[in-house]
Formats: structure tokens, sequence, C-alpha cells
């Protein structure tokens, strides 16, 4: 059974992804027999190509990818750099998981009622500093080159990233690297960058690759806070597939080829700059400048991931404020009165939504974790080396899901597959298990071997060392792994609106159809319910293994 | 012999038809007895907008009525757009599923509705033979049975009324503009304070309708396909107009807001100060749920605004025509017209012809005092028909070609 589970693993999540693909390739040259389209066609490229700003949308769809991805990695790496262990740094990194688990449409709505001419930043400094009794006239979100849409990017990528960094950290011994570095007379912040990150930056070089991918295609943050005139191709492709127009389906998929070539070109783009900082930074590893640049950098490093995760923060702030906001006009800081309506409004009709949103969330994190721990422990056992095909795991990651999920549906179709829980959960699968997979690897397989030599030396059978010494000392990471799926399935939207035919409501679904009526109060009840689950089960992941310790200890005793 | 093949295979299907008949038969809606009968006990998915908490509240009730008078079980599908629907249904088409369709009753009108017939992907017609049709008095109100210039033919059936209805903030804007060319006045002296929703919004739609209405010398071309008449000549005022206009718009019109709703709380933030809804009730909604300031006051342009009916229709491959067909007579009846016009469940006006029911049932339609920011009652009588609906999206296409990039 065990040895099966890498194959299935990987079916799992290349066969419907290679299906989506190619229902998407084919309508894309003008097959799709139910429009009347039968033969191969170059129309819908030819209509693709002649909407107006499609070079725009392009453009600014590869740009926020890599930009934000660049930016975030920075902020990242200087941090690690420049953290010493103090209680500061300690703070912010127990404050970064957190926001992981915050959905990104979630911090883009509180983010954007942040930054605006009308927002909480305005408001804080109207009219004391700037006189502005009317919100200024100023374009600052949804702006042309969808910079407001790279920092709201920035905000949940440097957590991820983070996340992921320092997962790996450990096996690299950063510690030993750096007290040699200061023997040699290094100063700390420049000695982690020479000695540990370019050993770090391979081991978190595919979670990279799966923020470039996720970036130059998202679709709600793009909502939210990108171009409009026009918007992001992510966004395009979506109103063209739900475009009643007919003709406009072909050249949907069309866009979301496009779509695909524009995440790769990214990741192509990324790789080549991967290349040629190498060559650039070779002189600069080994020039033997110990000192140049400490200061700024350590400034930069503590200041920049703060400052994120601030920003992060009082967006959730503002969010809260909406939702229990009486009338507020601006430019007064806080609501003239506070009421609890919006929360009794809604109250009824979370309940629903709620229990679905567990139900996926808990079987399909499930599911991904038995079957990563058994591909993991099939490893171990075989005394095999990760697979070279345990790449495609990421495939779900780095294919854009606008790309391949249309598709997927009239694949399920053909099938005579119904949208259904089922189905929905499957699909949540698709997102969730490469992450799990990213979360618990390098863990599991640094986990000291010599435990379970005891174990066996004892004569427990290897099902039982699993069982009984494994799984406990992995409890930690383990229930990290779970929040992190549990994370990631409540808050996908469009896989679960399109395979559940929108029957199938999660508080993401009902989030993002109450943010087309545009009230922002119940928008910040929404955002904040879609944002305090995952908090939920970070908070257990965190207390979990406290309490079962202490349980353990006293059995000892 | 190929000839008496085929007869032999026409002969079996019409045997194999008869015999699966009782299953595969649609219900027919003029045996209204049968169609209850069948309709009890089955779900009806019944995909609507689902971004405005009033109308959530009232298919909940509508649900709950549901149950109790007809055993069916209702459940509101919520889409964030309607295109969404039209395009699943399309989707199981392509994929050959004609029978199961996940979808069993759409809110839709205008283009949507268009493009579903076109496609062939509704069934009917049903509407005219639900029993409370008639108390739409359809031979007075022919807006019941026409969509944007196109006669429904009992495909789709009257839900409710909405019309453009302009509100402005009293407190800071006294006269507020009347017309068009009052309209680009009043954003020459205001500017940055108005604005309207990103083509291809339907109410952003709507507004350049409006605007192409009143600054036209051609109006007669818009009620016929926009293939019958030139394009360029009938709308060129209209980007003459849009031309000086949207230098003085919100953000001086390098952006526009996502959607009819964001206007309300662009002006509830105070970024503009006159705004516009397809809802007539909706400023005084606003006011009741802390959105806008008390001081708004709600009105429609001296020449009247653009009106239309919208409508619930019914997917070709339904399962659940019978529980479809019941929802949407009920949702005509004068109790459940009654609860939806009420300003204390969502506001949104009747399609019944009110005069013509009985003395008790028109009881049912009185409302209390009129809200301060509600339109007076006499003001929503200048409607102005819906255009032919390949003017909007040729009128989109156009737009989006001139200002999609800026």
């Amino acid at each position: 059974m065990l040895r099966l589970a890498p194959a299935l693993i990987i079916a799992l999540l290349v066969l419907p992804v290679g299906a989506g693909l190619m229902m998407v390739l084919l309508p894309a040259f003008g097959y799709l027999p139910a429009l009347g389209g039968y033969g191969a066609s170059l129309a819908p490229w030819q209509m693709l190509f002649a909407q107006p700003g499609l070079g725009r949308s392009v453009v600014v769809s590869f740009a926020s990818g890599l930009v934000s991805t660049a930016v975030a990695l920075v902020i990242v790496a200087l941090f690690l750099a420049a953290s010493r262990g103090t209680w500061l740094d300690r703070g912010i990194r127990r404050l970064v998981s957190p926001l992981l688990a915050i959905p990104h449409a979630a911090i883009a709505f509180g983010f954007a009622f942040l930054i605006a001419p009308s927002g909480l930043v305005a408001r804080l400094i109207s009219p004391s500093l700037t006189g502005w009794e009317s919100p200024p006239d100023a374009l600052i979100i949804n702006d042309p080159w969808g910079f407001s849409l790279m920092a709201g990017l920035v905000l949940k990528e440097v957590p991820f990233l983070l996340l992921m960094s320092l997962a790996a950290l450990p096996q690299l011994a950063p510690e030993k690297r750096l007290l040699l570095a200061r023997s040699l007379g290094y100063s700390p912040t420049i000695g982690w960058l020479k000695t540990v990150l370019p050993s770090l930056y391979p081991l978190i070089r595919l979670p990279v690759y799966a923020v470039i991918a996720y970036a130059t295609s998202v679709v709600d943050m793009a909502l939210i806070l990108g171009p409009k005139l026009p918007p992001t191709l992510s966004v395009s492709i979506l109103s063209w597939f739900n475009d009643p127009d007919i003709s406009h389906r072909f050249m949907a998929s069309a866009a979301a080829v496009l779509q695909l070539g524009v995440t790769v070109a990214a990741l192509l783009c990324w790789w080549l700059l991967e290349q040629l900082i190498r060559i650039l930074t070779r002189r600069w590893l080994i020039n033997g400048s110990r000192q140049r640049g400490e200061i700024i950098l350590r400034i930069v490093g503590r200041s920049a991931l703060l400052f994120s995760s601030i920003t992060a923060l009082a967006a959730l702030v503002g969010l809260g404020l909406f939702s229990l906001a009486g009338f507020w006009r601006f430019p007064e800081v806080l609501p003239q009165m506070l009421t609890l309506d919006h929360w009794q409004r809604s109250g009824s009709m979370l309940v629903t939504p709620l229990v679905n949103t567990a139900l996926i969330g808990l079987v399909s994190t499930a599911l991904a974790t038995v079957l990563v721990l058994a591909t993991l422990e099939n490893e171990h056992r075989q005394h095999i080396q990760p697979k070279r095909a345990l790449w495609l795991l990421y495939l779900p990651l780095l294919v854009p899901q606008i790309a391949f999920l249309f598709g997927l549906i009239v694949a399920a179709e053909s099938l005579g597959i119904r949208p259904q829980l089922g189905l929905v959960i499957a699909g949540h699968l698709l997102f969730v298990l490469p992450y799990v997979y990213l979360s618990l690897a390098e863990t599991y397989r640094q986990l000291d071997p010599r435990w379970l030599k005891v174990a066996r030396s004892l004569g427990v059978s290897r099902s039982s060392a699993f069982w009984r010494v494994r799984l406990p000392l992995l409890l930690a990471p383990l229930l990290t792994a779970f929040a992190v799926g549990l994370a990631v399935s409540i808050g996908q939207y469009l896989p679960t609106q399109l395979l559940g035919a929108g029957r199938v409501t999660t508080v993401t679904t009902e989030a993002v159809a109450l943010a087309s009526g545009s009230n922002r109060r119940l928008i910040g009840v929404w955002a904040l319910v879609q944002a305090g689950l995952p908090l939920i089960g970070f908070m257990l992941a965190l207390g979990l293994p406290r309490l079962l310790g202490t349980h353990r200890r006293d059995l000892a005793t | 012999m190929p000839n008496k093949r085929n007869s032999l295979g026409a002969t079996i299907a019409v045997a194999m038809l008869a015999f699966s008949l009782p299953v595969m038969a649609n219900p027919d809606p003029s045996d209204w007895q049968s169609v209850v009968a069948e309709a009890e006990g089955q779900t009806v998915y019944w995909n609507a907008w689902g971004g405005d908490t009033r109308t959530n509240r009232y298919i909940d009730w509508v649900a709950e009525q549901m149950q109790a008078q007809y055993g069916v079980d209702v459940e509101h599908v919520k889409l964030d757009d309607t295109g969404s629907a039209v395009a699943r249904v399309l989707a199981e088409k392509q994929a050959g599923n004609h029978t199961e369709g996940s979808i069993d009753l759409i809110w839709i009108n205008g283009e949507n509705f268009a493009a579903m017939r076109e496609s062939d992907l509704l069934f009917g017609p049903f509407a005219e033979s639900l029993p409370h049709f008639a108390l739409t008095n359809a031979a007075d109100n022919p807006e019941v049975v026409t969509d944007f210039t196109l006669p429904t033919e009992g495909y789709e059936s009257p839900w409710g009324k909405a019309q453009i209805t302009f509100f402005y903030d009293s407190a800071q804007t006294e006269t507020p503009p009347q017309n068009m060319q009052a309209l680009l006045a009043w954003a020459n002296a205001n500017p940055g304070q108005f604005s309207y929703p990103r083509i291809p919004d339907f109410t952003g739609s709507t507004f350049l309708k409006q605007a192409l209405i009143e600054l036209t010398d051609q109006e007669e071309a818009l009620y016929q396909p926009v293939s019958e008449s030139d394009f360029e000549a009938v709308t060129e005022p209209l980007w003459a107009y849009l031309d000086a206009l949207h230098p003085h718009l919100w953000r001086s019109g390098r952006t526009f807001p996502d959607s009819g709703p964001n206007l309300r709380t662009l002006m509830s933030d105070g970024e503009l100060s006159l705004a516009f809804s397809f809802y007539p009730t909706d400023a005084a909604v606003a006011v009741m749920e802390y959105e806008l300031p008390e001081s708004v006051r709600s009105y429609v342009l001296e020449g009247g605004t653009l009106g239309n009916v919208h409508f619930v229709a019914i997917p070709y491959n339904s399962p659940h025509k019978a529980g479809a067909m019941v929802l949407a007579n009920f949702l005509l009846s004068p109790e459940a017209q009654a609860q939806k016009q009420s300003l204390a469940m969502w506001g949104d006006r009747s399609v019944l012809d009110i005069d013509q029911l009985d003395a008790e049932t028109q009881t049912l339609f009185e409302q209390g005092d009129r809200h301060p920011s509600e339109l007076p009652a006499d003001a929503l009588s200048n409607t102005l028909p819906e255009p032919h609906p390949s003017w909007m999206t040729a009128l989109q296409n156009a737009w989006l070609e001139r200002y999609g990039v800026n």
C-alpha cells in the first residue's frame, strides 16, 4: 500500500491539472463542439490580440509577479540576516505565522481601506496635518501599473517565505556558520548573508517559484487592489469566461493559455536573474569585505519586516472597525457610533458556510496529510532519495488556477461527475496537498534516525515505531502543516465556486459574493470571520503540542 | 434501403421516447395541479446575485414560505456575477449534460437573457401559463413581457422593477443636475465628485445608454438591432460628451468604480457627492444601514431615466423544472410581491398591476410613511424603455476601445 502512495499522489495532482489544461487548449484553438467550434482556428487568438490594453495587462501581471516576489524575498532575507534572537525578533516571528493564515482577499480589503485617499492613514493625519476636509482625489489603489497590488502581495508573501525559510534553516546549522564568520571578523549581518543565504536559497527555491506563479495569476487581490483600465490578465480572463457573449469563451481559453505563458515566462526570467545574481555576487562573496553596509542592512532588515507585519495587522484593525461602524464620515478617525447590527444580520447566514468550510478544510487537509505521510514514510523505508518526479507535486502551485480550472469543470462534466461537495474537496486537495508537503517534508527527513533505530532495537515493529516514536516526535511540525493546509483550503475561492457550482457555500464564497455589493461593513464582518478560522487553526497547532506534551510528561513520571 | 432503415430507426426512437416519457418529459405548466404535485419534495437551486444582504434576506423568507406552502426546498446559490451562471449552463451543454443541470432558476435580464435565448439554453415557454401571471396585466404593462426590447415569449417570468435613480447629499449640494448637460456643468464645478461604474459593469453601461438617449438625435435607432443603423453617427454625441466629462470625474476618469454599489460606498467615504443606483430605494436603505448620511435625497432626471424589469428563467437542463415554476409563480403572488416592496424587507418595486387587484389585496402594498431619503411616490412615472440589447454590447466595446487603456 505504502509503495503506491507516491504514484497515487502524483496521479491525484497531475491528472486533473492535465485534463483541465487540455480542455482549455482545445477551445483556444477553436475546438468546442457544443458552441459550434469544430475545426482548428486561430480566430480566438486574433480576437484576443485585438483586445484593447492586452499588452499592458500582460506586462502588469508579469511585473507584479516578479517585483512583489523580489521585494518579499529581500525583506525576509534581510530580516533573517539582521535578527539576533532578541525578544523583538522572536515577537515578530510569532506574529508572522498567524499572518500567513489570513486569506489574501481579507488582507486586500483591509489594505485598500488603509491606503485609500479616504482610508485610515489619511484619516489619522487629517485635517490636522493635511488640512483635508474631504478626501483628496488621488489615484492610489487601482493604480494603472499595479503598485498597490504589488504592495498587497508583498504583505502576504513575506510571512509565507519567512515560514518556509525558518523551516529549512535548522538543517544548515546557521549558528555554526555564523560563529565561524564572526571569528574571522565578519559583522553579523554581512556574515549571515555571505555564509548562510547562498545555502538557504536553493532550499526555498520551490516556494519562491510557487509565489511567482501565484502572484502573476492572482485573481482576488487583483480584483480589489489591481489596475482597472485595463485589469490584470487573470481578472480579464475571469470576466471573459463569465461573459454571456458566447464567442468570448474561445477567447478566454486562448487568454488562459496566454496566462500560462506569462507565468512560465516570469519563472524563466527569475531563473535567469538567479544566474545573473550568482555571477555578479561571486566576487562580493569572497572579496573579504567584512563590515561594509552592516548598519544599513541591519536597520532595513529589522524595520522592513516589522513594517510589513504592522501594515497587515493595521489592515485587519480597519476591517474590525468597519464591521462595528455606524455612520463614519471622512475625516473622522473613529465611527460616530459602534453597532453590532452588521454582525447580528450576518449571524444566521454564517452557519451553513461555516460548517461547509470546516468540513471541506478538515477532510481535504486530513487526506493530504495522510498521503504526504505515506509518501514520506515510504521514502524512508525504501531508503530512497526524494524522487525527481515529486516535483510534479508542485504542478498545481505552478500552473495558474485560472488556466486550468475552467477546463477542469468541462472535463469533470464530460465524465458525468456533477458538481458536489466531494468534487470540491478533491479540488481543494490539489492545492492543500503541495503545501502540506512543502511544510512537512524537510522536517520529516531531518528527524534524527537514531530515535527510530533505538525503537527498532527494542523490538518494536516498523509501523509501531512510526506511530509511537515518529509521529509524537513530529507532532509540532505535523500540526503546523495541518494548520497551513487548513488555511490554504479556507482561502480557496475559484475551485470552491466552480467545482461546487456555487451550491457548496463556504465563508470565502459568501464573502466574495457579498463583496460584489460593496457594503464595507458586511465585508468587514465576513473578512474577519474568514481570517478568524485559520487563526484558530494556528493557535490550536501552537497550543496542542504543549498540552499533549505535559500530558506525556505526566505519564512518564 | 436507407429509407427503410431510417423509418425503422424513427420508429424505435419514437417507441423509446414514448417509453421514457414519464421520466423525461418536462412538466406542463398548463396542468398546474400536476406541476405543484411534482414540485413537492424537490430542491430548487436558485442562482441569484448575492451582493446585497437585503435581497438575500428576502430570498431566505421566500425559501421558508416555499417550504411551508409547497414542500419545495429552495437553495439560494449566491452569485457575484450572473454571467457566471450563464457560463455554467453553457459548460454543461458543452459537456453533454442535458438533463442534470446544476441550476434550476436564474435571476436574469437583458444581455444575459438574450445570450441564453440565442444559444437555446432556456426552458419554456412557461411564464405566461403561471397562475399568478395574470395579475401583472401584461396587456397594459408590456414591460413585463419585454426584456431590453426583446419579447420574452414566456421564457422568463417577471419578478421586480428597477429604474435609474440619482442621489446626492443635500447638505452639500442644493440643486443637483437634472439632465446630462447640467451634469457636465455640475461636474465641472465640483471636480472629482461624480463617476460611473467601469464598463462592462451593467450599471455603468446603463449610464452610457441613459446619456446616449438624451444626447443623440436618432433615438429611435436605439430600439432596433445596432446593425441596422450607423453606430458612429448615432453615438458620436455621446463620445464627445464623455470626452468633455471624463476630466472632471473622480480620479479624473483615470480609473472608475467597480460596480453600482461601489458608487454608494465611495459616497459614504465622502469621495463622491452625487451618485446613482438601479434601485430606487437604495439611498434610503443605505441611510438606514448607516452607510449614508441622513441628508441624502433621491431624484430622477427631469427627462426620465431608464427602467427595466428583472426576471427569473429556468435553464433547459434543470432537473427540477416543476419546483422552479412553482417558485416563479410564488414570486408573483401578491403576498411575495408586497413583502419584496416593503422597505423593511427589500424595497424592490412590484411587477403586479396593483390598481387591478381587489381592495383587500391592495392593502398589502400600503407602506407606512415615506423615508425622507426615498423618492416621492410619483417620481418613477417617467420611465425610459431599455434599448435593444445589441446596443449594450456595442457601446461596451466602443467604450473599452476608447477609454479602456489609460
